[in-house]
């Protein structure tokens, strides 16, 4: 089975969140770049899985520039067989998606995972964008996946309980939490990273639709009102009076 | 301009994040002077999308369900037929693999996400897990925006408005749906909650949730959990709320014994109220609350339920 792992780079999940030049760029001073943790823990990790069942390759994609392949190297660490990196600029979701299927398009992958979101910015757009340029059905949000004879079966949760759905492979499946457990790349996994294949890919810029002019910070929470533990019941007064919850 | 949105249903009744939907692109068109055309499918009373703000319905009788691809074809349609400009979708499981699918035909402008309306080309969109806001500019002729649930009210003021069948070459099905298992529980589903209560290590083992789950029962709401406490087991992993779990935006989210690291916080910081009960006076997760007890939850969590039945009872 080939696999293809779409990998974005995010800030660390405890970097402080600034911004630069008059709000419109990420602060990145001082920010550790990781491997989007959708994109790591339950997309990647998922794939490993499946190719040490089943046999096959796995092949990690990232958009951007070449301060991506630190995060490549953190995924061929874990065990993705080789890489690429398109070299383009991530100006939006629909560029990014253009990338990732104009190379996708005749290699003749089975099975093309992404995690759920990226952490930064939360869009769940290009699992969506890639089936679309590409013509294949997408799960979005799966929790659990399985392959035999062709055919994915995926678990997801719904209103009210858990949706199983199959699809015949190629598919896009999208990873939310459940799909794998986080591996955590031992000393023989580094080395090999620094020797695995990681091809750059060359390409004209892909036309984008939306661009993020500014960021803003939410409005500060008001102080915290501190309820006397010897009297917690005023909480449930509160909740129904002054902030009207209940 | 002219809106279409998309209105999804269950169980016999319009979710409240397609209503928000609704509301929305009512808003967004009448703010520049058009109108709203919701379009559904199935079998059900869809004139009640009226009072949520369309002006009218086209309603595809003969789909039963929403799959992805059908609903993509069913709003090019419909866009192809309105000449709408601009396409609203509830950021839901069915709007996340529509609207992107739409962007891609259309080659439109998609914000995700979005927890305000437009001000002219410009959407406001959540971005780092809600620690910030950033303001997207759509450049193409049609714009489409999927709202974040639980960010935008539902208004209610308007009257039922009229179903016009509408039918569109949708095709078939790629995707399966084999079984859906229902949760034997009658918990209510974490994603759609009301009011939420969560409750981390400080509850020093599964055998205490018993406290959590009457509190939520008695507050109508659901239950969550803290990642340490998902990770070791203690509760089940579909509770896990925070940057890598789900992200939720209730009204109200009472947390017991998490001390609010950055990550737990970016799952639940779009949380209208925020109470935080932690005997650890110094826990960030009191900078983030709107009420905070500092005390053993031993000891606090008797006193709340039965002060809490008490006000039920008053009810």
């Amino acid at each position: 089975m080939k696999i293809l792992v779409c990998v974005s780079k995010a800030p660390d999940t405890t970097s402080k969140i600034a911004f630069t030049n008059n709000n419109t760029s990420f602060d990145e001073a001082g920010v550790n770049f990781i491997v989007n943790p959708y994109d790591e823990w339950y997309a990647l990790v998922r794939a490993l899985e499946l190719k040490e069942a089943q046999g096959g390759n796995v092949t990690v994609l990232s958009v951007g520039s070449a301060d991506y392949e630190q995060i490549i190297r953190k995924a061929l660490a874990i065990g993705a067989d080789d890489a690429v990196r398109i070299d383009a600029p991530e100006s939006d979701a629909l560029s990014v998606s253009t990338h990732i299927a104009n190379y996708a398009k005749d290699k003749g992958f089975d099975l093309i995972l992404c995690g759920k979101e990226t952490i930064n910015y939360n869009g769940s757009v290009v699992p969506g964008m890639v089936a679309e340029f590409l013509d294949m059905p997408l799960v979005a949000l799966a929790a659990k996946l399985d392959v035999a004879n062709g055919v994915a079966t995926c678990e997801r949760e719904v209103t009210g309980g858990i949706e199983v759905l199959e699809v015949n492979l190629p598919a896009v499946i999208s990873a939310a939490k459940g799909m794998a457990e986080q591996r955590i790349p031992n000393m023989r996994g580094i080395m090999a990273a620094r020797t695995k294949a990681l091809e750059v890919v060359s390409v004209e810029n892909a036309s984008a639709t939306t661009a993020v002019n500014s960021y803003e910070m939410p409005p500060a929470k008001s102080a915290c009102k501190f309820i006397d533990p010897a009297n917690a019941a005023e909480l449930i007064t509160l909740l129904h009076q002054e902030a009207k919850v209940i | 301009m002219k809106t279409i949105v998309f209105a999804e249903h269950l169980n016999g009744k319009f979710t409240k994040s397609s209503l928000e939907a609704v509301s929305y692109a009512s808003a967004w068109s009448v703010s520049t002077g058009g109108t709203c055309i919701a379009v559904t499918y199935g079998n059900i009373d869809a004139s009640v999308l009226g009072t949520a703000g369309a002006n009218e319905v086209w309603k595809m009788d003969a789909l039963s369900a929403a799959d992805g691809e059908q609903i993509t074809k069913l709003m090019l349609a419909a866009q192809k037929e309105s000449g709408a400009t601009a396409i609203v979708l509830s950021q839901d499981l069915i709007g996340k693999s529509v609207a992107p699918r739409l962007s891609v035909r259309l080659n439109a402008g998609l914000v995700s996400g979005a927890s305000s309306l437009p001000t002219g080309n410009v959407v406001k969109k959540n971005v780092f897990s809600g620690k910030a806001i950033a303001h997207v500019t759509v450049n193409s002729e049609i714009s489409i925006v999927t709202v974040l649930p639980n960010s935008y009210g539902v208004n209610v003021s308007g009257a039922a408005c009229p179903v016009n069948a509408f039918s569109a070459e949708v095709g078939t099905a790629r995707v399966r749906v084999k079984e859906v298992r229902v949760e034997e529980s009658e918990s209510i589903p974490l994603p759609e909650a009301d009011k939420v209560v969560s409750a981390g290590r400080g509850m020093k083992g599964p055998e205490n949730w018993g406290m959590i789950e009457e509190l939520a029962k008695e507050l109508n709401a659901a239950t969550a959990c803290s990642r340490p406490v998902s990770d070791i087991g203690w509760r089940p992993h579909h509770e896990h709320v925070g940057q890598t779990g789900i992200a939720i935006r209730p009204n109200l989210y009472i947390a017991v014994g998490i001390s609010g690291a950055i990550q737990h916080l970016a799952g639940v910081n779009g949380s209208k109220v925020i109470v935080v009960i932690n005997k650890d006076a110094e826990a960030p997760f009191f900078k983030a609350a709107d009420y905070g007890i500092v005390g053993d939850a031993f000891e606090v969590l008797p006193q709340l339920l039965s002060a809490a039945k008490a006000f039920n009872a008053t009810k």
